[in-house]
């Protein structure tokens, strides 16, 4: 018990004014995002009606960032991110496997998998499970291309989830979260709600109850996935979501579930759904 | 042998440094030897030339920087605190639009970046500004 | 070679005689600094792009000797005055010795 109280104060103690509650007293709100002057992008908007008693406002991460790491994203030349889409596009049009497929045979065009970051997770009728976007990818790979698929949270499969989420930007994240779905989207819910480690933090601790406030020198964000995979500035690459969330429960000094794992799957359908309503922003630019 | 005080205290910040590895003081010498190539050790004077860099950097991976001299032909760049100090050197040629660039640095901490331009007739102007760098709250 | 290098440039289609345009220009590299370890506690080698030259139909417009602390990705951009049509020629100087280049053509009337 006294271990336990102890710890508590630990984790109180990593929020600067966690007693003030939700500090968006230094972010910039308001302000308008559109990449190469024709794609709008919602940042702000009405939560779920799930959520319609958490939030006020639903916020992209981007609105939590400063004014140079915004401007990144505002254009595609200014974007880092979008040299790993190119490198996408290459193997997007490059034949793969035993069946002499390139992904430019069934899809045509990387334009018409517009629809699918916004959708993704969803639930896959014929496998019985919520599929993610990789998932998606390898499920090509393995089943239709007889190629060896690429790892969950490779380079490749990152820069071919950049180029899938770069041809979807500026539509309404919208995946499904009841009929099927239901249960994985529970599974998901449960687990963001769940403090790990010895910090004992949730997900719902920093980016629910601590928004805008500073964690050590930066703002936590509600941790909205709609703009992955991101570029980071720390690692001047793109990002995976699992990998995000990998991070974040190794900082609670916990031990976390595998990148691809169906913990992480579930998590994911939950906090995309948690941004129903904000725009498709991948590749995004982070800190 | 003989010290003054003040040799005295020299060697024994001289010291400090070698044992503490203090990567402020040695790269000061170090700013001061790429300066000097680059100047010959000529004044430099202070207005001509803009530098325009973040107050606050998210990241010290990735800063942008944005430097204009109307009229000179080199710009060098120098991050101060950087474990090199040496950053760019843009050499403007005669199809030129202006004597002026924007990059993205790495800056090791908060420091302070130095912009030299040299002009046509040999003279020097500088521009310098302190940035700091976030410590990230979560390594991700 | 390094791998994934790619370049990208940005300039303007048109432009009208003596008009000062903006050129941007980015490369994939992963520009290792020299200064970082290993998972084997060792030192990483150095290799970066160590400069980078844009010319306009033979004419220099800027020649940049690029040092470690220039980020991942070398971003530039800068003006260019353009008095008649021709092509921009971007090199980049690896320090394996490996050189990329890219071009980019303006129709100046």
């Amino acid at each position: 018990m006294t271990n336990k109280v102890l710890l508590g104060s630990v984790s109180a103690a990593i929020f600067a004014v966690a007693a003030a509650g939700i500090g968006l007293a230094d972010i910039r709100t308001g302000a308008s995002l559109v990449i190469n002057g024709e794609i709008p992008i919602v940042t702000e908007t009405e939560p779920p009606e799930f959520l319609q008693d958490v939030f006020p406002e639903i916020y992209s991460g981007w609105v939590f960032r400063t004014d140079e790491t915004r401007a990144m994203e505002e254009d595609d030349f200014d974007n880092p991110g979008m040299l790993y889409v190119e490198q996408g596009i290459e193997a997007f049009n490059t034949v793969m496997g035993t069946e002499g497929n390139s992904c430019a045979s069934c899809h045509d065009a990387p334009e018409s998998l517009a629809n699918v970051r916004p959708t993704y997770p969803q639930w896959d009728e014929a496998h019985g499970e919520v599929q993610t976007v990789e998932m998606q990818i390898i499920e090509c790979q393995t089943e239709r291309m007889g190629a060896e698929p690429y790892g969950y949270d490779s380079q490749q499969m990152r820069n071919m989830a950049s180029l899938i989420a770069s041809v979807g930007r500026g539509q309404p994240v919208n995946v499904a979260i009841d009929g099927p779905a239901a249960e994985t989207w529970e599974a998901g819910r449960e687990i963001y709600y769940t403090q790990f480690g010895q910090l004992e933090m949730s997900c719902a601790d920093c980016h629910e109850r601590n928004y805008g406030n500073l964690i050590r020198a930066d703002h936590l964000s509600q941790g909205q996935i709609n703009g992955f995979p991101t570029y980071r500035l720390k690692n001047a690459n793109v990002n995976s979501v699992h990998n995000r969330f990998r991070g974040c429960i190794r900082d609670t000094r916990g031990e976390t579930f595998a990148v691809g794992s169906p913990e992480f799957i579930a998590l994911e359908l939950y906090v995309a759904s948690r941004g129903n309503g904000l725009s498709v922003e991948g590749p995004s630019v982070r800190n | 042998m003989t010290q003054t005080r003040r040799q005295f205290v020299g060697h024994g910040l001289a010291v400090a440094a070698a044992f503490f590895g203090l990567p402020h003081l040695a790269s000061a010498a170090q700013v001061e030897e790429a300066l000097n190539a680059f100047t010959g050790g000529a004044d430099m004077a202070d207005d001509g030339i803009t530098l325009i860099a973040p107050e606050i950097a998210e990241n010290g991976n990735t800063v942008p920087i944005e430097v204009s001299a109307p009229g000179a032909e080199a710009i060098m760049l120098l991050a101060a605190g950087n474990p090199q100090a040496d950053v760019c050197t843009f050499n403007f040629g005669p199809a030129a639009g202006s004597s002026a660039a924007s990059t993205r640095i790495r800056l090791a901490g908060e420091q302070e970046v130095i912009a030299i331009a040299r002009m046509p007739d040999g003279s020097f102007k500088q521009a310098r500004q302190n940035v700091r760098v976030t410590i990230g709250g979560c390594g991700g | 070679m390094a791998e994934n290098v790619t370049p990208r440039v940005r300039v303007p289609r048109d432009a009208t005689v003596g008009e000062v345009v903006s050129v941007r220009t980015l490369i994939s590299h992963q520009m290792e600094s020299g200064q970082r370890r290993g998972s084997d506690g060792e030192l990483i080698p150095r290799s970066i792009i160590n400069r980078f030259t844009c010319e306009f139909n033979g004419t220099s417009v800027v020649d940049v000797t690029i040092e470690p602390s220039v980020s991942t990705n070398p971003y530039f951009q800068f003006d260019a005055t353009v008095n008649e049509s021709g092509t921009f020629a971007f090199t980049w100087y690896d320090d394996d010795g490996s050189v990329y280049t890219d071009s980019a053509e303006i129709t100046v009337a």
